[in-house]
């Protein structure tokens, strides 16, 4: 078992445990559909034109996966290290308010300088966010689900408080426009699509998805995280100093989100405004990490999945009217099937022994 | 290897299905869009609410099952779960071909905005917003809530035996304000001395956070609460049912639709939001080629567009709804302007006879 093998082990499971969960996934959201009167292969149909039919549809599916790609990373980076960061969501959103305030800060800056500076700021915010549990975890061995859940629903009344008494525009539930000069959506790909709200954060995402599995895989620092995560008392023994790896993992996770905050904001909305419910791909990040066994390329794949399934619903729901409810039970499904990937691969392993 | 072969086979016939459906039946979609039938078609995004809230997004699409059946028009209906979806469930009906759109709730006004720039020869409307300069192509449908959380106030007033009444908001936004101080002025019309509590649950969901909330005013000494929260209020009722007793009763007061199903014994009222009749009203009007683009749309009492609950002689006394009869017409006449604003409000109560 080389060095090399880890990756290998870790994407053979990626490939092969959710193909066959996103297929009985998508077998029990067709009873489910059947069972509720809708025909099956109409909405199915309609599903993969939602994803695929035309540039729009496809650049609509790029935009929904590329928040996923964030948090997924987020998420599987934290459990690396053996944390749970459940706080993904609230990261998230401090991240979003603070590229939302910084991208409307200063528009005389250069592009990239203007960019980079609000993304900075989203990073920050999600690394502050996230260094309370990580320093009660480090410290007092305080569970992180608990605070960093808790944390959750802070950040959204923090972020709603904020913007309404302090950063909201005339008339307005929301915070000023972001200046052009932070503007990430790439307008040239948005024409040519017809609409579809395509940016530069996508390619940002990418980036970090490589940047993670490097510092992962490739760096003293990764192996520390890796060691502290699958056994913290042997990784003390062997000399790493484990506080400081929850810690540090923690404020990287945070960051990661806090960047994929700032990024929508750029991106999409182009503002923040005073929302009522927490966005929610930090809750989906969760599950796109379990798809992609907490592997960076196989979150690539998770958020792929879940930002495709999300975008194809609406063209499902257009065409039969198939209750959105419809396709968040393939959604669970799917997720359950993975969660349960014991079973799965049992099917596989079958498969192999007999190669 | 039988096994082997058996998961494959099934792999195989699953992907194949779905991929022949997809080729097979595409003339039918082609040949649905080439009826050209002179149908009205209005499409609906809902916002993060969807239409089962049992609130405006519920009233919008009975207002769109209306049109289905009396204008015989073509309806869709798109769910939205996240801000993010606003955008492109407005582009997938647009796309769709239909001749109206609309939009639901005032979160979405900057995605209607947005495509109707985009889509100039389609139209849409948007409930519960008012642009500073409304774009040709989109009618804006408001309503005056606080009339009609006035009236619930007179009640509230009328009706209070500890003289201390209770407001509970969803989101601390300026329309939930609207009603706040709508009700506010309606208590201080029939007796400034009564007390209103108010509070906010910063979320039109939780229903838990609204019964923890209605049971920390009745405890407070409040007997009548009027909510105006969406589903955090389903709290309200289930907290008014558990802490009435036999010598004491507290009431609830509803918001959007009828909601004196909820509590049977602890409603007094509901103020009706008919969002179903402006919705109608609107979609009715651009089928008899009265297009009432570029405008400002706002239903008050005189509209119709609010109203109190017809269950409310249920529980409320004849002094109280015929003091609301009376302040009624008193502001579909003009006598009365309500607040609805602090400022508007703090002046009403200057004015105020002592």
């Amino acid at each position: 078992m080389g060095k090399q093998k880890i990756w290998a082990k870790d994407l053979l499971e990626v490939a092969g445990v959710p193909a066959i969960a996103i297929i009985l996934g998508l077998v029990v959201g067709a009873v489910a559909m059947l069972w509720m009167g809708y025909n099956p292969v109409i909405g199915y149909q309609s599903l993969l034109r939602g994803i695929f039919g035309d540039a729009y549809s496809f650049g609509e599916t790029i935009r929904s996966m590329t928040p996923l790609i964030f948090t997924g990373l987020a998420v599987a980076f934290a459990f690396r290290t053996g944390l749970f960061n459940i706080g993904v969501e609230g990261q998230f959103v401090l991240g979003m308010l603070a590229g939302a305030l910084v991208g409307a800060a200063w528009p005389q800056l250069p592009w990239l300088l203007h960019v980079g500076l609000a993304l900075g700021a989203g990073a920050l915010a999600g690394a502050l966010w996230a260094a309370v549990p990580g320093l009660l975890k480090g410290r007092f061995g305080v569970h992180e689900v608990i605070t960093t859940i808790m944390l959750n629903y802070v950040s959204l009344i923090l972020a709603n408080y904020l913007i309404r008494n302090f950063f909201r525009v005339q008339e307005q539930e929301a915070t000023a426009n972001i200046a052009p000069s932070a503007d990430l959506s790439i307008a040239l790909l948005k024409q040519a699509s017809g609409g579809a709200r395509i940016h530069w954060g996508t390619v940002v995402a990418l980036g970090l998805v490589v940047l993670v599995a490097f510092i992962l895989y490739k760096t003293t620092l990764g192996f520390e995280f890796r060691a502290v995560g699958f056994n913290p008392h042997a990784a003390q023994y062997g000399g790493i100093n484990v506080t400081k790896s929850l810690i540090l993992s923690m404020l990287i996770s945070g960051s990661i989100a806090g960047v994929g905050g700032a990024v929508e904001i750029l991106g999409v909305f182009g503002r923040m405004a005073v929302s009522p419910i927490l966005p929610g791909v930090g809750f989906d990040g969760i599950a796109v990490a379990l798809i992609g066994n907490n592997n960076p390329f196989g979150v690539l794949f998770g958020s792929f999945l879940f930002g495709a399934l999300k975008t194809g619903a609406i063209q499902m729901q257009y065409v039969t009217q198939v209750p959105y409810a419809i396709i968040r039970v393939v959604i669970a499904a799917i997720v359950f099937f993975v969660a349960i990937k014991e079973l799965v691969r049992r099917i596989l392993r079958l498969k192999r022994r007999e190669v | 290897m039988v096994k082997k072969l058996g998961v494959f086979l099934i792999i195989a016939t699953l992907l194949v299905s779905l991929a022949g459906c997809g080729k097979t039946s595409e003339p039918t979609q082609g040949s649905d869009t080439k009826q050209t039938a002179p149908k009205l078609k209005i499409g609906m995004a809902t916002d993060v609410g969807g239409i089962n809230d049992e609130s405006f997004n519920a009233s919008a699409y009975r207002g769109l099952l209306k049109a289905k059946d009396e204008l015989g028009a073509e309806i869709k209906v798109l769910e939205s779960k996240q801000e993010a979806d606003y955008d492109t469930n407005l582009a997938t009906l647009v796309r769709g071909g239909n001749d109206l759109t609309w939009g639901i709730g005032f979160a979405m006004s900057n995605a209607i905005e947005k495509a109707a720039k985009e889509n100039p020869d389609k139209k849409f409307g948007i409930v519960d917003f008012a642009y500073t300069t409304v774009p040709s192509n989109v009618v804006c449908v408001t309503f005056k809530e606080e009339e009609g959380s006035f009236l619930m106030g007179v009640i509230a007033a009328k009706m209070t035996k500890t003289n201390k009444v209770g407001f509970l908001g969803g989101v601390e936004i300026d329309l939930i304000k609207k009603f706040e101080y709508g009700f506010r002025a309606g208590v201080a019309a029939v007796n400034p001395k009564i007390e209103v509590l108010s509070g906010y649950a910063a979320s039109f969901t939780d229903s838990a956070k609204g019964k923890a909330m209605a049971n920390s005013m009745y405890d407070q000494g409040a007997d009548v609460i009027f909510h105006a929260s969406g589903g955090t209020g389903k709290g309200l009722f289930e907290a008014a049912q558990e802490k009435s007793t036999s010598d004491k009763k507290v009431w609830a007061i509803g918001v959007d639709s009828d909601q004196y199903k909820l509590a049977p014994e602890n409603t007094l009222s509901s103020m009706i939001k008919s969002v179903d009749n402006a919705v109608f009203d609107v979609s009715k009007r651009l089928n008899d080629s009265d297009w009432q683009g570029g405008k400002v749309v706002t239903y008050g009492l005189k509209e119709g567009g609010v109203d109190i609950a017809p269950t409310s002689n249920k529980n409320t006394s004849q002094e109280a709804l015929d003091a609301v009869a009376d302040y009624k017409q008193k502001i579909i006449s003009g006598e009365i302007t309500v607040p609805s604003t602090k400022d508007q409000f703090d002046s009403y109560l200057l004015k105020l006879p002592a």
